[in-house]
């Protein structure tokens, strides 16, 4: 489904991502963790294309991503995206949050948009809200909503860029129980988390980066077990020791 | 100065109000054209195009850096040239009608400028999230930017238009009857400076401090929940 071959990026002279290379088949939950700085999020949104990047290529679906003509809009439409601070569209209203791209990219009636974004957002739990304004919702809600957003489009996989990094403590969870019913569903994901009970619960595989490079890509059970680098010993000593 | 008559008002009033329709449609016209043409400045300002950015720049810098009287003189002279080289016909163009042009164009400077800042007071996670979910840059602009930029700017738009309002008056200097040009006229004729620019200035003030008042409610009524 998503195949990132030697992918290099550079900001000028400086190198953030180094020859990365993995892959994420159908139905598969990919979770990529590693110290803040090391391009976990940077990888993420080369997946879209929200990021260039110099070297090497992303297939999504069997399209290239860096291709110059490759539509990008056309393809981040069947790929979902949630990101840290939720990014719901502030000015308009939940129903319509979710109504917009759907009207606009997918060219859905009003009505089909509306009932099939008022059904997400009923499975995520906030039907009630749904004639609220984004800032009149709690950052949890939010995110949900973002999720629902996204799932709207009906993709054929999910990227999640620390989702729930910028939530309050007791709010993270709410948001993991969706991810975790998806991810039990059969989407598939690649999610950028620090969550490590998410990625024990639901991922296949956990990919640790360090300084711009995929230091670790292991099974789950491997990467828990017995992570071979030295440097994810260490990453996962600190936050699974809290 | 026992002998105010403020009769030369009463007298000369429908004359005075077609003056004030006149600065009003003038105000109204280059509010409307100078916003649009000042968005699409804005968007050219902050493309990744370098000839866009160029011209934007040029075009703000020009008009900025030139004395508004002179550019309703040049724009007076110039304008039914350029339609003569265009159409071939001699077109009278006319002062009231050139005015129009010459705000809409001059203004759509100082739009570009509010519009500009107002693109970039939002966050770029929103252009971002915009383009995940399929947008064009076009749908991206329409749909998620430029309402909230627009709304963040409002009060400033607003108080530019009031500006704008005042600077109609300097018509004056290619002879179009908008309102202070029609007092002017009747001065001119009545000899009632006094009765005529006070009631000039007091209809100025009651315009332009009601607009000003709806700037402050909007400020704190139309602000985006964040």
């Amino acid at each position: 489904m998503i195949e990132i071959n030697n992918v290099s990026k550079w900001y000028g002279s400086f190198q953030v991502l180094t020859d990365c290379t993995t892959q994420v088949s159908k139905s598969e939950v990919v979770v990529v963790c590693g110290p803040s700085g090391s391009g976990k999020s940077t990888l993420i949104k080369c997946v879209n294309a929200l990021e260039p990047f110099q070297q090497g290529s992303i297939v999504v679906n069997g399209i290239a991503v860096q291709d110059p003509k490759t539509d990008l809009p056309k393809l981040r439409a069947k790929v979902g995206m949630v990101f840290q601070n939720f990014e719901l569209f502030p000015h308009m209203t939940i129903t319509d949050n979710l109504a917009i791209a759907q009207i606009k990219v997918l060219g859905r009636s009003r009505d089909e948009a509306v009932d099939k974004g008022l059904k997400l957002l009923d499975r995520v739990g906030l039907k009630a809200q749904a004639a609220k304004f984004p800032g009149q919702l709690s950052g949890g809600q939010q995110q949900r909503v973002a999720i629902a957003r996204a799932l709207a489009m009906d993709p054929i996989c999910m990227l999640f860029d620390e989702p729930t990094s910028a939530l309050d403590p007791e709010m993270i969870n709410e948001v993991l129980d969706v991810m975790v019913q998806l991810a039990q569903e059969g989407m598939t994901m690649m999610c950028v988390t620090h969550e490590m009970g998410f990625a024990r619960k639901v991922a296949n595989r956990v990919i640790f980066m360090d300084r711009g490079a995929i230091v670790e890509d292991a099974a789950k059970e491997d990467f828990f077990g017995q992570p071979r680098s030295e440097r994810a010993q260490a990453f996962l000593a600190k936050i699974l020791n809290h | 100065m026992s002998d105010f008559d403020f009769s030369v008002i009463v007298q000369n009033w429908a004359f005075l109000a077609e003056g004030l329709r006149y600065t009003l449609q003038v105000t109204l016209t280059a509010m409307i054209g100078g916003i649009l043409i000042g968005t699409v400045l804005a968007l050219m300002r902050l493309s990744s195009i370098a000839p866009l950015q160029w011209f934007a720049a040029g075009y703000v810098n020009v008009f900025r850096s030139v004395p508004l009287v002179q550019v309703i003189l040049a724009f007076y002279l110039i304008l039914p040239l350029v339609l003569q080289m265009i159409t071939g016909k001699q077109i009278p163009v006319g002062a009231a009608n050139s005015a129009y042009f010459t705000f809409t164009i001059f203004e759509a400077a100082y739009y570009s400028e509010i519009m500009r800042s107002g693109i970039q007071s939002v966050p770029r996670g929103q252009v971002g999230a915009g383009y995940a979910l399929g947008f064009t840059y076009g749908q991206a602009m329409r749909y998620v930017v430029l309402p909230q930029a627009f709304r963040n700017m409002l009060p400033v738009l607003l108080t530019q238009t009031i500006i704008l309002f005042q600077d109609v008056s300097l018509v004056y200097a290619i002879g179009a009857t908008d309102f202070f040009g029609a007092a002017d006229k009747i001065t001119q004729r009545d000899l009632r400076p006094v009765e005529m620019y006070t009631t000039v200035a007091v209809v100025y003030f009651i315009i332009c401090f009601t607009l000003s008042r709806l700037v402050k409610w909007l400020q704190s009524h139309i602000a985006i929940i964040r």
